[in-house]
């Protein structure tokens, strides 16, 4: 994979690993801003991994443009991640698919849709070929995603499956945003899933929502006191279906302040991936559920 | 020492330098959109420069002190009324307790920096006092002000004197906004690119501290491509990435948006480039529908213009001897 630079004015590098979307692209994006991260490299301000490319923001003033560039360079030869063993957590959302919140929310942009006359999920259903909204909410649910980016706004996670290339759900997004979506929504758009961490504007088609706080600027809910985001690059996400009883309590667990998320240490190798996906994938299962 | 809110204005936040170090987390950079003239504001009234002010848009607020103080408001020419008496812009001045400041209509540039000796002393959120209203990040409760609030204001500052015309930094007109292509500039046609320089621009009414939008410029041709797995169908679709601060996304390939201090950290719409520090600055003082050009720069002359600019700082503090 050549890594194609490019200048963002005088304050910004950016890198696409990949034009096109991967798990190989993603892996070589976070290993690379981890090899930034650790050489420490002065006048280097932030360091922004995304799905399939990455970004480093620099102080001019400290270090040249194009010394920064040779730097990111040299490094790109050295930190090919494809057989670098990931450090990193796997954790469990809860999400009630089919919810009234987002089923209402939907309705009022019946017009901005590209089938006025489903719902989201039942569109997402038949344009990947699904027989009904269930097998579609299997199929997102029973394997598990890598967050491969953190951004938009404040802690929304981009997550991609860990599924090969021909089981990737892909989804269109509206044809025109929408100016609303609820807080928590579980959304999806091309190749990505994702998770509305405020409420506001979107164009991804909204599958259902969770309960479970993600983002809290006044950092208040017991998990998200040391980072108001609850999501990193790298973290690995399970969607794990929940009916209306369950949100309603586990709505009532948030407001007390006694929600416990089942969030794990993990390891993860692109390499042993990639040569037993559904074996990977069991074995984060039980690392998941504590086995 | 405190000041209350009477009215709020359009959209009035409490912003400082910003907040970097968290866009990995899709936390913009936020802070003042005139950093020249928030610098100013601080200086004028004693105040450490990146101390936290008031920014209004369009439209001033009314503010009531419980102390006297000194304040100065800088920026756009929106004139103070102090009491209902006209004070000058770039000028620091004395307020007593009960006294009041309004605002008269905007007359030039958009926004202004209110600044009083101390600062406002919100809390610091990860490291800033400035207010990104879409994450009710900072500021005051993270949010814009509100008739009935109370803004802390901390101890310290006092300065004095007056900011002359000639050291002042506002937009041209049209506005020239310097820009180095560069991120996903190869998408479009050589034709589009000599046409997107050539075309003059105007600024749209969606603008604000997320982003500037532009229009009345022609569309963009883009490169043929079959699209690549995960970007989306359309010519301007991307795999979703960072955006840079400054950068130009031009959705649709129709109507260009300069991304700003609050700015969205990332998505999926291709960048033609990134406009230059130097002149983010001059963004935050345009109006709807004001013309605005882009003007292509290389790397060496943005660098010349940020050196310009850190000169044009140091000349406003020789002049006010801080």
């Amino acid at each position: 994979m050549s890594i194609r630079f490019s200048f963002g004015g005088d304050e910004h590098i950016f890198a696409e690993v990949s034009e096109e979307m991967s798990l190989e692209a993603f892996f070589t994006s976070l290993s690379l801003t981890n090899a930034v991260k650790a050489a420490d490299i002065k006048g280097v301000t932030e360091i922004c991994p995304a799905n399939a490319s990455f970004q480093v923001k620099y102080d001019p003033d400290q270090i040249k443009p194009a010394d920064l560039l040779r730097e990111l360079q040299a490094m790109e030869g050295a930190a090919s991640g494809s057989d670098a063993t990931l450090k990193t957590r796997i954790m469990e959302i809860p999400v009630y698919y089919q919810d009234p919140w987002t089923h209402e929310t939907l309705m009022r942009f019946r017009e901005r849709h590209q089938d006025p006359n489903a719902t989201d999920l039942e569109y997402a259903a038949a344009v990947n070929g699904f027989g009904s909204v269930e097998e579609f909410i299997k199929a997102h649910s029973s394997q598990p995603w890598f967050v491969s980016m953190v951004g938009f706004v404040a802690g929304l996670p981009f997550l991609y499956q860990m599924v090969e290339r021909k089981r990737q759900l892909q989804v269109p997004k509206y044809l025109r945003p929408r100016t609303d979506t609820p807080k928590l929504t579980v959304g999806y758009g091309g190749c990505f899933s994702c998770i509305y961490s405020v409420r506001g504007a979107g164009g991804y088609q909204m599958f259902g929502i969770t309960p479970m706080p993600i983002y809290d600027p006044n950092q208040q809910v017991s998990y998200l006191q040391d980072n108001m985001c609850l999501f990193r690059p790298g973290d690995i996400v399970k969607w794990r279906p929940i009916n209306r009883d369950e949100y309603d309590a586990a709505l009532e667990a948030v407001a007390e302040n006694r929600f416990e998320p089942v969030i794990r240490e993990a390891s993860f190798s692109l390499a042993e991936f990639n040569r037993d996906i559904d074996g990977t994938n069991a074995k984060l299962m039980e690392v998941l559920h504590g086995h | 020492m405190a000041i209350k809110v009477i009215s709020p204005g359009l959209s009035t936040t409490v912003q400082d330098l910003g907040r970097p170090g968290y866009y990995h987390l899709g936390i913009p950079i936020s802070g003042g959109m005139d950093r020249f003239a928030l610098r100013a504001a601080n200086m004028l009234v004693g105040n450490d420069e990146g101390a936290a002010v008031l920014e209004a848009v369009f439209l001033g607020p009314e503010l009531e002190f419980t102390s006297a103080a000194t304040v100065a408001v800088t920026g756009g020419e929106l004139p103070p009324l102090l009491n209902g008496d006209p004070r000058a812009t770039w000028e620091a001045f004395a307020v007593k307790a009960g006294d009041q400041l309004s605002f008269g209509y905007l007359k030039s540039g958009a926004r202004v920096y209110i600044a009083v000796a101390g600062g406002i002393d919100v809390p610091l959120k990860l490291g800033s006092r400035s207010t990104y209203t879409l994450g009710a990040l900072g500021g005051l409760e993270g949010r814009a002000l509100k008739a009935g609030d109370a803004l802390p204001v901390g101890k310290g500052g006092k300065g004095g004197g007056s900011i002359p015309a000639n050291l002042r930094r506002g937009p041209g007109n049209p506005a020239e906004l310097r820009m180095l292509p560069g991120l996903y500039w190869h998408r479009i046609t050589a034709a589009a690119g000599r046409q997107f320089f050539a075309d003059t621009w105007k600024v749209a009414p969606e603008a604000d501290r997320i982003g500037y939008r532009f229009r009345g410029g022609q569309k963009l041709d883009f490169v043929p491509r079959t699209p690549p797995f995960g970007a989306g169908s359309d010519p301007s679709n991307i795999v979703d990435a960072c955006y840079p601060y400054g950068s130009v996304q031009v959705p649709g390939g129709t109507e260009p948006i300069v991304l700003h201090r609050d700015a969205v950290s990332g998505g999926g719409y291709m960048m033609l480039g990134t406009v230059i520090s130097a002149d983010m600055d001059l963004i935050g003082q345009l109006q709807p529908h004001s013309p605005a050009r882009f003007v292509e720069v290389t790397m060496d002359q943005a660098l010349a213009a940020r050196h310009e600019r850190q000169a044009a700082l140091a000349r406003l503090r020789d002049h006010l001897k801080r």
